[in-house]
Parts: structure tokens; C-alpha cells; sequence
């Protein structure tokens, strides 16, 4: 978790554990209306096993981009993604993908549609059902396995797309603005639910958001993208324990401080005496 | 989904005290018993020679002869075999192709335009070639049946097949399916829309075509050769029973096609 870029760039072990994956060196250009775009310049970072990233920048910054490099659905760029040392270069089932999108497929059950990810692996078709069941019911929806998606609501839909990334024990969990496209609260409960179910499966997971207080609430390391060329402002630890309250000072500090880094800081309510105020009512 | 539907504001003034259920019905019926009475006036008016316009009691006992002393199981029989055996040949043709064009760019681009060119031509066009080559008996026939069936399925299965968002690919993509897995779990359903509109079609087509080709080729049991022979007996009763028997049927079809629509594309709505 201390292990920051500058060690990674030295080459240095900072920490005992080895990163398993390390984005060393990467920009990526666009070609769009006979422009060159450049969508990401120079990033490096490495993550270890078992930590939570999350990305955050404003739109454009280039971190989707980021995951589709990660994913391996892109490789036209140049610098290198070692994911365990290899380099990526397809998209395998050791990475669960959530799109914004729930991006279910409509003619299948929910049941279906998670057992789809299960297609391309070797398991029986016992252990295949038994690892669906399960999965349903580590989102809370084992009520729903017939269902089709038509018939759930939006932050359902989003469950059954992370059950789905999940059923495979995929070593990484790639979170595209997962909860980027529901309603306030359902977004409140399912980053609560995302909290435990990442713990639970100890994968590990890389966010990309444009909500500060999901980053903060929810990762070990939030990476700050500025964009245009979407680059690395820095990364900031988060040293928050695993139970986070959001009202928290110490959270409301750390929010602030990535805030300021995106340039949005003014918005926010004036920073020192109010978490001053805080602490003596309690 | 069967076909035609009203708004239930107009459907209410027009029987207040029927059911909901029985009131599209009654609706329906009115033009259909309205020709009927105004039938059986012009023949009871003597408005027209009863060969040129036989009585609705007179059509109604031929029907029943025919089945019961003619041959109208076996027309009946022959027609439905034809339309049913021509539709899946041409309709699994067309669904090959279609997906071949739909899902590769190679074959569009060899096959493309010329199925195009083939489009040009009318259906009709046909016969005389398909009759030289493969006679006018039962072959030619389900030639004719096929080719017509093939049609509709190949537009539609190409164009369904094309517009699979790219967002589903990617997903594919991500699942790291095959060829295979991506047809059968993405590709195919999620063409399914536009296939069940081209089958529909085509059963309508291969059904126009059932009764064309039993017209033009050869005499063979049939619909459309008894109304050949109607026509050639001097017999409008004769022809019009089998008039009412290829609505009827073809009614029948459509029934069946909407039924299997809704229990394909069930995952639609609800």
C-alpha cells in the first residue's frame, strides 16, 4: 500500500509483496477525424495483490481508456501492462469486467446471464450451477435467478453484472463507473455492498469513478488523473480503516484533498473549522 | 401482437356492455356477416345468374361434399405439406446466409450485391426457369415454395445480424467467447427480432407461392389446382370454397407465427 510510483519507476521493492499488475510506461494516441488524440501520456503504476484502485478523474482523463488496456481489449499503445509479469495481450478470465452499463444479455435469465462468464472454463457443469448459486446469493438475488432482465430495476441489473465478473474468481475486478448510472441512493447501498463483496472474494480491484466519495469510500490508493493527455496528478493513499463512515473528518479530509487535486476543490464547504466543529461534538 | 388493435376509448363506445374480451371480436365480425347478408341478398334478389354467383347454403354443401366425398383432405394436405416443407428449406437457407452476410464483412462484400440484383427480380419472374430446370412437377414446385421463403430471411436475418451492438462484442470480447459461443449466445438471439419478422414474412410468401406454383406448373392435388379446376369446370362455388379455405388457413399460419413470436421473444416485455 506504500508502495508509491517513483519506487516502482527506481525499481525499488518497496514492499514485500510483489505488484501483480504493473502499468509501466503507458501513453495511447487516437486517431479521430484525422487528429491525433492523446488520450493517456506516460502513466505508471503498479498494484498489489489483493488492493482496491480507484481511478478518478473528469470525463475524458483517459481511465476507461486505462481498463480497456487493462482488459486487453487494445493493444495499440505503446509502454507495457505486465499483469504477473506477462504482458497483456487478449482479454482472459483472470480479469471480471463491470461495465456502466449493466450490459446484460436481455434473452437470457439472470441465471443465464451470470453462467454465461462461466462458458470458456473447464469446471463441471455441477461445480459451474453450484458457483452461479452462490454468486446470486453473494448479491442478494438468489430470489431472481430466473428472472429476466427486463424485469429488474437498475441497481439489480448492476448486481447481477458484478455477479457475473465475480463467478469466474477472477484474480482482478475491473469496475468501469459501475454504479455510475443509478440513483443516488441505490448508489449509496450497492457501494456498501461492493465494499463487502470485494473483501469477501479478495480479488483485486481497480475503480474507475468520477465520484471522489466513492473512490475514498470504497479503495486502498486513489489515483488522480488530470486530463489532456490524461496523465497521473498522484496517488493518494487511503489510510482509513475497512469500516468507513463518510461523514467521518479524517474521510471528509481525505475527499477534499483529491478533490483539490481535480481542481473542484471550491465547491466544496470551507475545510478546517467545520471538521474542527466536528470533533468537539463528539 | 395480432396484427391490428384499436384504442380502448373507441372500442367503449362501441359496446359499452360487452365484455373487453368479446368486444374486438364482435367488431371484427361486422364487415365479415355484413357481406354475407349482403350476398345472400344479391342472390335471393336474383341480381346475378346463380352460376356466376352461387348461394352462400350452396357453397357451405360444396364445402362439405368436398370433404366428404372429394378429395379436399388430400388438396389440403398436398398445399400444407408444400408451404411447410418449402418454408424451412428456403427460411434455413436464408437464415444461413443472412448470417453470413450479417457477420462477415467478407461475405458481404462477395454476396451482397448480389443478392441485391436478385431482389430486383420479381418472384414470379422465376417460374419459367424453375420449371425448366426442375419440371413442373412436386421439385419444381418446392423450388418455387423455397425460393420465395429464402428471400424475406436473408433480409431480415442480414440486416438484425449486422446492427449487434458493438457493446456486445466487446462484452464477448471480455468473456473471451469463441465463434461459436458468440453466435449461439449473442449473435442469434440477438438477431432473433428480425428473424422472426423474416420468418413471418417468409410464411406468407411461401404461401402465396404454394398457391402460384399449384396454379401455373403442373396438376397436382392441391388448392390451387382445384381452383384451376373451378375455373375450367365453369364451377364458382368450387372456387370459392377454396378461396375461403386458403384465407382461412393462411389465417391459421399467422396465429401460429404471432404465437411462436411471443414465446421466442418472451424475454422482451413483461
Amino acid at each position: 500500500m506504500n508502495l508509491d510510483i517513483r519506487a516502482f519507476e527506481f525499481g525499488q521493492a518497496a514492499v514485500s509483496r510483489d505488484p501483480v499488475l504493473e502499468i509501466d510506461h503507458v501513453s495511447k494516441r487516437f486517431h479521430v477525424a484525422g487528429r491525433v488524440v492523446q488520450a493517456l501520456a506516460d502513466i505508471s503504476l503498479a498494484v498489489e495483490d489483493g488492493a482496491f484502485v480507484a481511478i478518478v478523474g473528469a470525463s475524458g482523463c483517459g481511465k476507461s481508456t486505462l481498463l480497456r488496456l487493462i482488459l486487453g481489449l487494445d493493444t495499440d499503445y505503446e509502454g507495457e501492462i505486465r499483469l504477473d509479469g506477462q504482458r497483456v495481450r487478449r482479454p482472459g478470465l483472470d480479469r471480471g469486467m463491470v461495465f456502466q452499463d449493466h450490459r446484460l444479455l436481455p434473452w437470457l435469465t439472470v441465471e443465464g446471464n451470470v453462467a454465461v462468464a462461466l462458458r470458456r472454463s473447464r469446471l463441471s457443469s455441477a461445480e459451474k450451477k453450484r458457483l452461479v448459486a452462490e454468486h446470486l446469493e453473494l448479491v442478494g438475488l438468489s430470489g431472481f435467478a430466473r428472472a429476466w432482465p427486463a424485469q429488474l430495476s437498475g441497481g439489480m441489473s448492476q448486481r447481477v453484472a458484478i455477479a457475473r465478473a465475480l463467478v469466474n474468481r477472477p484474480r482482478f475486478l475491473l469496475l468501469d463507473e459501475p454504479l455510475g448510472a443509478l440513483d443516488a441512493l441505490t448508489r449509496l447501498r450497492l457501494q456498501d455492498e461492493l465494499a463487502r463483496i470485494v473483501r469477501h472474494e479478495r480479488s483485486t480491484a481497480i475503480l474507475v469513478t468520477h465520484d471522489v466519495d466513492e473512490a475514498v469510500f470504497l479503495a486502498d490508493r486513489v489515483v488522480v488523473l488530470r486530463p489532456n493527455p490524461g496523465r497521473i496528478a498522484r496517488v493518494v493513499d487511503v489510510t482509513l480503516g475497512a469500516r468507513r463512515d463518510r461523514s467521518d473528518p479524517a474521510f471528509v479530509l481525505l475527499r477534499d484533498e483529491v478533490l483539490d487535486l481535480l481542481g473542484v476543490r471550491d465547491r466544496i464547504s470551507g475545510p478546517q473549522p467545520s471538521i474542527r466543529g466536528t470533533q468537539q461534538n463528539e | 401482437m395480432s396484427g391490428f388493435s384499436l384504442s380502448a376509448p373507441v372500442l367503449n363506445r362501441i359496446g359499452p356492455k360487452l365484455s373487453p374480451r368479446l368486444r374486438p371480436v364482435v367488431l371484427g365480425a361486422i364487415l365479415p356477416v355484413g357481406l354475407l347478408i349482403g350476398w345472400q341478398a344479391i342472390v335471393s334478389a336474383k341480381l346475378a345468374p346463380s352460376y356466376m354467383v352461387p348461394s352462400p347454403a350452396d357453397v357451405v354443401l360444396r364445402l362439405q361434399m368436398e370433404f366428404y366425398g372429394g378429395t379436399f383432405w388430400l388438396d389440403v394436405g398436398s398445399s400444407l405439406s408444400r408451404v411447410l416443407r418449402g418454408f424451412a428449406i428456403g427460411s434455413a437457407f436464408g437464415l444461413a446466409a443472412g448470417l453470413a452476410l450479417g457477420l462477415s464483412r467478407i461475405a458481404e462484400g462477395l454476396f451482397g450485391p448480389l443478392f441485391m440484383a436478385y431482389r430486383q427480380v420479381a418472384l414470379f419472374a422465376w417460374v419459367p426457369l424453375l420449371s425448366m430446370w426442375f419440371g413442373g412437377g412436386e421439385t419444381g414446385k418446392l423450388a418455387f415454395v423455397s425460393l420465395s421463403a429464402f428471400a424475406p430471411v436473408v433480409v431480415n436475418t442480414w440486416r438484425a445480424s449486422r446492427a449487434i451492438p458493438e457493446k456486445l462484442r466487446e462484452l464477448a470480447a471480455v468473456l473471451t467467447f469463441g465463434r461459436l459461443d458468440y453466435l449461439w449466445l449473442i449473435a442469434l438471439p440477438g438477431a432473433l427480432p428480425g428473424i422472426v419478422t423474416g420468418l413471418r414474412t417468409a410464411l406468407i410468401y411461401a404461401w402465396i407461392a404454394t398457391v402460384g406454383a399449384e396454379l401455373f406448373l403442373d396438376i397436382a392435388p392441391g388448392l390451387g389446382g382445384r381452383l384451376n379446376e373451378g375455373r375450367d369446370k365453369f364451377e364458382v362455388d368450387l372456387m370459392l370454397v377454396a378461396l375461403l379455405l386458403l384465407a382461412g388457413l393462411g389465417m391459421v399460419f399467422s396465429r401460429a407465427a404471432a404465437f411462436a413470436e411471443s414465446w421466442l421473444l418472451r424475454w422482451r416485455t413483461r
